[in-house]
């Protein structure tokens, strides 16, 4: 009889551990990328779904940049330290411009009323998809505000910045891949 | 003189039903099933940056006078069905469902196991909640109780 009313609780007890497991599992923070471009590796991107065009219609992707070294930078305008950061970044755009390469933001987690005053505050010209509620960036393993991933012009993921970029690292970074062939 | 007795009449009649028609919201009313989506907490316990620029963007949606219903609306299509308190029925969002209703389900076959258990160790019928008495004693308190009805 013991034996006969333990069992289904035991089974729940298992449940309950299994789901808490999966739970962590599946929420946490994705290193793959950080551990790759350590490495000096070059990986394919996490994901490169399609995400709506801020300030327009339809959608836009990495794909639609593939040729291009792409400055990704992950901002949203309420984030004090990627607004800090804008200006140097669109001094990047300006660069990567003239040398077949681009900015791509990547706007989290705000209206896009919000994020167009910005544009307009900082003078942006660089395109910029939304990330409605951070799931896209959540697959590139992002920890905070502002990232920046740089794509080389095979459409691979050359390195990360999980911090703001600086200046140094800018010009570091993006000449060597500038001068890669397509 | 009649014709606008009528009409105020029928402003002062029709006027109440109107504004019932379209309630108003307000932003504590709304906070509470909004989420913060930087936080993970809900709106009206947030302090967040973000949570302040929600709060902004629903305080506007009311003051051009949207239902409840429309701001949350609203909300989903700026950030996503995430931006709701209530979980969505699909993915891991799901166990939110069905785990409370699974734990009351389990929990009321183990009061039921437990509660046949009991019964089964307390004997079951009303006569077996005692000794039984020998043959002999029971013809003696028959023939007790007999005298007794004499």
């Amino acid at each position: 009889m013991r034996a006969r009313v333990y069992w289904p609780v035991t089974v729940a007890a298992a449940l309950l551990v299994g789901l808490l497991a999966y739970g962590l599992t599946t929420t946490g923070t994705d290193t793959t990328l950080d551990a790759a471009t350590a490495k000096g590796e070059r990986v394919a991107p996490p994901t490169g779904g399609a995400l709506p065009v801020l300030g327009g219609n339809g959608s836009g992707s990495l794909a639609d940049y593939k040729g291009k070294v792409v400055l990704v930078n992950v901002w949203a305008s309420w984030c004090e330290p990627c607004r800090d950061e804008l200006p140097l970044i669109q001094r990047a755009h300006k660069t990567l411009s003239a040398r077949g390469g681009t900015v791509l933001g990547i706007d989290v987690k705000e209206n896009s009323g919000a994020a167009l005053e910005a544009i307009d505050e900082f003078g942006l010209t660089f395109p910029n998809l939304r990330d409605r509620d951070g799931s896209f960036v959540r697959e590139w393993g992002q920890t905070g505000y502002p990232e920046n991933y740089v794509i080389d012009r095979q459409g691979r993921v050359a390195a990360v910045r999980r911090f703001p970029v600086t200046q140094k690292w800018l010009d570091e970074t993006l000449p060597p891949l500038l001068d890669e062939a397509a | 003189m009649r014709a606008l007795l009528a009409a105020l009449l029928a402003l002062a009649v029709l006027a109440p039903a109107a504004a019932a028609a379209t309630p108003r919201t307000s932003l504590p009313d709304v906070e509470d099933e909004v989420m913060c989506l930087e936080c993970g907490t809900a709106l009206n316990v947030s302090t967040s940056a973000v949570a302040d620029q929600e709060r902004a963007f629903i305080a506007e949606l009311i003051a051009a006078g949207k239902t409840k219903r429309q701001v949350k609306a609203a909300l989903v299509a700026e950030y996503g069905p995430r931006v709701l308190a209530e979980p969505s029925d699909e993915g891991f969002d799901l166990t939110a469902w069905l785990v409370p209703v699974l734990a009351a389900l389990g929990a009321l076959a183990l009061v039921g196991l437990t509660a046949r258990r009991w019964r089964r160790a307390r004997g079951g019928g009303p006569h077996d909640g005692g000794p039984r008495l020998d043959p002999d004693d029971a013809r003696r308190l028959d023939a007790e109780l007999a005298a007794f009805d004499r």
